[in-house]
């Protein structure tokens, strides 16, 4: 057994049993730990197959970022995750089942003559010396350069839906509500008051005269607005 | 190790992942993880193509596929706690609005 | 300007008038609405009868001309033309004359309605469908003209369209005509087949080529026919087979009979006399019905070799003739006595055509466009005098009251009656003297019919004048004297059209009876040239008219006069007495026939029980709830078991996805 063989089984076994507690754990918690060595133990299957800028990207990105998220997630809702739990074996056989049917299929196509070394000979190692992310970039920065902008727009629609969904502050925008600006009649906003022109008089009866004008003229407003 | 170890591996992978789907009943979150988990499977798969056929533009499809994968679970995490304010549970038994 | 030009402005100066009077009516006010129509069918009324002109006293030739070139397919054209010839052109100068009548009588008559631009529009737009109807030179623009008519005839019979028996008047004529118009687009369609054209001339160049053959070889006319390839037969059911050209001949005389209110199709005539009188006068009188009546002589080489058809329409007229005149007798209402003779009088023109005297047929056309116009326009004065009553018994002595009324009212009268010297006569006389002449059953019963017609006409006609005029008024004083005569823009056209009633008959008898005015445009085989008689006889229209005084056709008028004076003047008693006597007939009579109570009972009552029918069974039961609702409710049923696939379960949706992918592979493998 090479050492490549060694890292292939035993990474190979990492990952699918580490695939099995995600799907088994009955904390989510774990659940999301168990991810995390799953994808750390693909990577290093990736690794084995030449393709180092994924696998650290995988570890980086989905490690790093993804899997912090989901985490986040799971600590922060209050989620009474026993409970979640309940009812969880009767489904195995069925799982199991469909399981089961798939490898079956899976393995008729995968087998042996159609993919196995004589029909696929493992093709020559790289030169230490070659960079993967050198090829990935020509490639990605010339035939796939469309692709890549529309990833990056992808990402940042993901960003502004993620936010806008759960966004639960105040909006706090500013702007004309017109329709309540057209409901507004002259009325609302103006009051012409008629007044009899001042004449000079005695002291006392203008006071009396002013405030009967007053008065008058409130009640013809009234009258108006109504 | 020829290609089929390496099919055979996220072969075992997605069916785990069906699995989960199939028998978890409660917990959006862990469906969105057995998601995750089968994408990784395909994108094993296409690394693996890759190599054996010697042509790098599979791994190129597997650099879209985490980033739409990672916009996925932003977004599907983000509808999950918009669920959770609303329902204040994440019971997939309880979502059945589309009931016919 | 050039001949195209005057044509294209006789048809259009009234189309024009009509659209500025119908859409711009209100804003120009009636006094502008008036003149404008009134110049625009005085224009065409001048025109008309410059053209008019040249072939009665001028050597114009008849003109075909194509205007404008309307739509074509593979050999086929359809075109807007007009063909001018004798005929046209008289109809041209009596549609135009008798309308631009009419237009200046409803000045006065329709001056406080509420519709009078409305009623002007209509006015100009049926002279503008009259004038495409005669001027066609093929039969999509007859048709055309045709429909146009009716449509216009049935906007003025409901123009009081509150009215609810007006409504049911021109829907009823509505209908009525549709049965002929049905018949007469199937002639249409039988004519294309037979000939491969709408147009008139190739027709009548064909028909006038097996003319010649006939005269040439002496040959029968169903030889000829074979020989122009012409003698295809229609299978009417089993074994009866007709010659096609009966049955186009047919089809096209009920459309005429629909429009010139022939039994069967009259009945919507008298009913028609819910409109306006003045519209009784110009389309229910003096035109539209006479369209009939203009199609059959038009069509005269068509008709002339089919006997059968000839044989129909003799039958048809005669029938019309004598009993239409006969319901006239026991009418009240002073418009329907009128309706009753006009139906009586088509029925004269009909068997004129019946017998091949077409020429009698339109120049009876002719005359008795002036004078019905005149009755029927002297009858609105009175209407209008008595303000709209038109019930005669409510009548009487009026003759003081309203003289110009009355003396025109008396001429048209005694033109209609066939007294010597008016208009009337000569145009009566012809038409008896031909049916006269014809030879076979038919045209024996139709000499009777004609001969106790003038009796007939004679005893309505008088027992209406004298009811009207004469008599004691059932009015008190009072009222009586507060009668005036109608304005001037009523007695004006009535003066104009007594003018023709009475001297109309002394110019026009000798060139379009004996004389060649209609030789280029009506065909008459020399068997069937029935007129002979009557040129033999016409030496002049006034030693004609003194000859007329010795005829029996004069003597029967005279009883027909004598017996309406000594009943309804001398002997009123008597003529109750009589009445009594005769109570069936009188009922028959009062009840037209039974033709309204038939039609409605039989076409009326089953089209609803038939509708009624599909409706509960074809529509109801098959199409709503065999058809749509069990379509509806079997789906319905489908959803219901189908709903419960969708559980609302977010794992079930996705298990069945897993599953649709394990089989899809599956599928996949196991297909090698």
């Amino acid at each position: 057994m090479t050492v490549e063989q060694i890292v292939f089984y035993v990474f190979a076994t990492l990952t699918i049993l580490s695939a099995l507690g995600v799907v088994t754990v009955r904390n989510s918690v774990q659940a999301v730990l168990c991810l995390v060595l799953t994808f750390f133990s693909a990577a290093v299957l990736w690794m084995l197959l030449e393709a180092e800028f994924l696998a650290v990207a995988l570890v980086l990105v989905y490690v790093g970022a993804v899997m912090v998220l989901f985490l986040f997630v799971v600590m922060m809702l209050d989620v009474d995750f026993a409970s979640l739990k309940q009812g969880f074996t009767r489904y195995v056989p069925l799982g199991i089942l469909v399981a089961i049917g798939l490898l079956i299929g899976l393995y008729w196509v995968l087998r042996g003559e159609v993919f196995g070394l004589e029909a696929m000979p493992e093709p020559a190692k790289h030169a230490a010396d070659h960079s993967n992310v050198e090829t990935l970039g020509l490639l990605l920065y010339t035939d796939y350069f469309y692709a890549f902008e529309i990833a990056g727009v992808i990402l940042l629609v993901s960003i502004v839906a993620a936010i806008s969904l759960t966004f639960r502050g105040r909006r706090e925008r500013r702007g004309q509500s017109v329709p309540s600006q057209h409901r507004a009649s002259k009325d609302e906003r103006l009051h012409i008051i008629k007044m009899d022109a001042e004449v000079a008089q005695d002291d006392e009866s203008e006071t009396d005269d002013s405030e009967k004008a007053a008065g008058k003229n409130r009640d013809q407003t009234k009258g108006e607005t109504s | 190790m020829s290609l089929t170890h390496y099919l055979m591996v996220s072969a075992i992978l997605f069916a785990i992942s069906v699995i989960g789907i199939i028998i978890n009943r409660k917990n959006v979150i862990t469906l969105l993880m057995c998601i995750e988990l089968m994408l990784l499977a395909v994108n094993t798969n296409f690394i693996a193509f890759s190599r054996y056929l010697n042509d790098e533009v599979g791994q190129i499809f597997v650099f879209f596929i985490l980033t739409v994968a990672a916009a996925e679970a932003a977004i599907g995490l983000a509808i999950l706690v918009v669920l959770f304010r609303s329902n204040k549970d994440i019971d997939v038994e309880e979502l059945r609005e589309l009931k016919g | 300007m050039s001949m195209q030009t005057q044509l294209l402005v006789i048809v259009l100066a009234p189309l024009l008038g009509a659209i500025l009077a119908g859409l711009l009516g209100k804003r120009l006010g009636k006094r502008l609405t008036h003149r404008l129509t009134i110049v625009g069918v005085a224009v065409s009324f001048i025109l008309s009868l410059r053209i008019f002109w040249g072939y009665l006293y001028g050597n114009a030739t008849p003109v075909d001309i194509t205007v404008y070139n309307w739509a074509s397919f593979a050999d086929l054209s359809i075109q807007i033309g007009f063909m001018i010839d004798s005929l046209s052109a008289l109809m041209m100068v009596v549609v135009t004359f008798v309308s631009l009548m009419v237009h200046i009588y409803s000045i006065g008559y329709m001056h406080d309605d509420d519709g009078y631009q409305r009623f002007f529009s209509y006015l100009s737009l049926f002279t503008f469908s009259m004038l495409m109807l005669v001027m066609a030179n093929n039969f999509l623009q007859l048709f055309f003209g045709w429909e146009a008519v009716g449509l216009v005839s049935y906007l003025l019979i409901g123009f009081w369209y509150q009215k609810e028996s007006a409504i049911f008047a021109n829907m009823k004529a509505f209908l009525v005509n549709r049965v002929g118009d049905f018949g007469f687009i199937l002639g249409i369609g039988a004519i294309f087949l037979l000939f491969g054209t709408f147009d008139y001339a190739p027709i009548f160049k064909t028909m006038g080529q097996a003319e010649e053959i006939m005269q040439i070889s002496e040959r029968s006319a169903e030889n000829a026919l074979g020989l122009m390839s012409l003698d295809g037969s229609f299978v009417a059911w089993g074994d009866t087979t007709w010659p096609i050209i009966t049955f186009i001949c047919i089809c096209l005389f009920i459309g005429a009979m629909g429009k010139s209110a022939q039994v069967p199709l009259h009945v919507w005539l008298p009913d028609s006399m819910e409109g306006p009188t003045p519209i009784s006068a110009l389309i229910h009188a003096a035109t539209m019905v006479t369209a009939g009546v203009f199609m059959v002589a038009r069509m005269s080489p068509l008709f002339e070799f089919s006997e059968t058809a000839l044989m129909v329409v003799t039958v048809i007229g005669a029938i019309t003739a004598l009993f239409m005149g006969l319901v006239a007798i026991v009418q009240n209402d002073i418009k329907r006595i009128i309706a009753y003779s006009t139906l009586s009088q088509l029925g004269y023109m009909v068997v004129a055509l019946g017998v091949s005297a077409y020429s009698a047929a339109i120049f009876h056309l002719f005359t008795h466009a002036f004078f019905k116009a005149l009755l029927f326009l002297g009858a609105g004065s009175v209407i209008v005098a008595l303000h709209h009553e038109q019930n005669i018994r409510k009548m009487g002595g009026l003759y003081k009251r309203l003289p110009l009324t009355y003396w025109t009212t008396l001429i048209g009268t005694l033109a209609l009656i066939g007294t010597p010297f008016f208009a009337g006569f000569y145009s009566k006389d012809a038409i008896i003297m031909a049916a006269g002449q014809a030879q076979g059953p038919a045209a024996s019963f139709a000499y009777f019919a004609v001969m106790a017609g003038v009796v007939i006409t004679a005893l309505y006609s008088i027992r209406m004048l004298l009811v009207v005029f004469h008599g004691k008024s059932t009015l008190d004083e009072q009222h009586l004297s507060q009668l005036t005569e109608s304005p001037r823009v009523i007695t004006w056209p009535l003066i104009a059209l007594a003018v023709p009633s009475l001297m109309i008959g002394w110019f026009m008898t000798q060139p379009m009876l004996d004389g060649d005015y209609f030789a280029e445009s009506l065909m008459v085989l020399t068997s069937h040239d029935t007129m002979q008689a009557f040129r033999e006889e016409f030496t002049g229209a006034m030693s004609f008219a003194m000859h007329g005084f010795m005829t029996p056709v004069f003597w029967l008028m005279l009883a027909g006069v004598v017996t309406a004076l000594i009943f309804i003047w001398f002997k009123p008693g008597w003529g109750v007495a009589v009445g009594k006597m005769l109570t069936p007939i009188n009922r028959l009579l009062q009840r037209k026939y039974f033709f309204d109570e038939v039609y409605q009972k039989v076409f009326a009552k089953g089209s609803y029980s038939l509708g009624d029918m599909l409706w509960q069974y074809g529509d109801k039961a098959v199409i709503d709830d065999g058809i749509v609702n069990s379509g509806a409710q079997t789906l319905g049923r489908i959803g219901q078991k189908l709903r419960k696939l969708q559980t609302g379960y977010l794992y079930h949706y996705a298990l069945v996805m897993v599953l649709g992918l394990v089989a899809l592979l599956l599928w996949l493998i196991l297909r090698n």
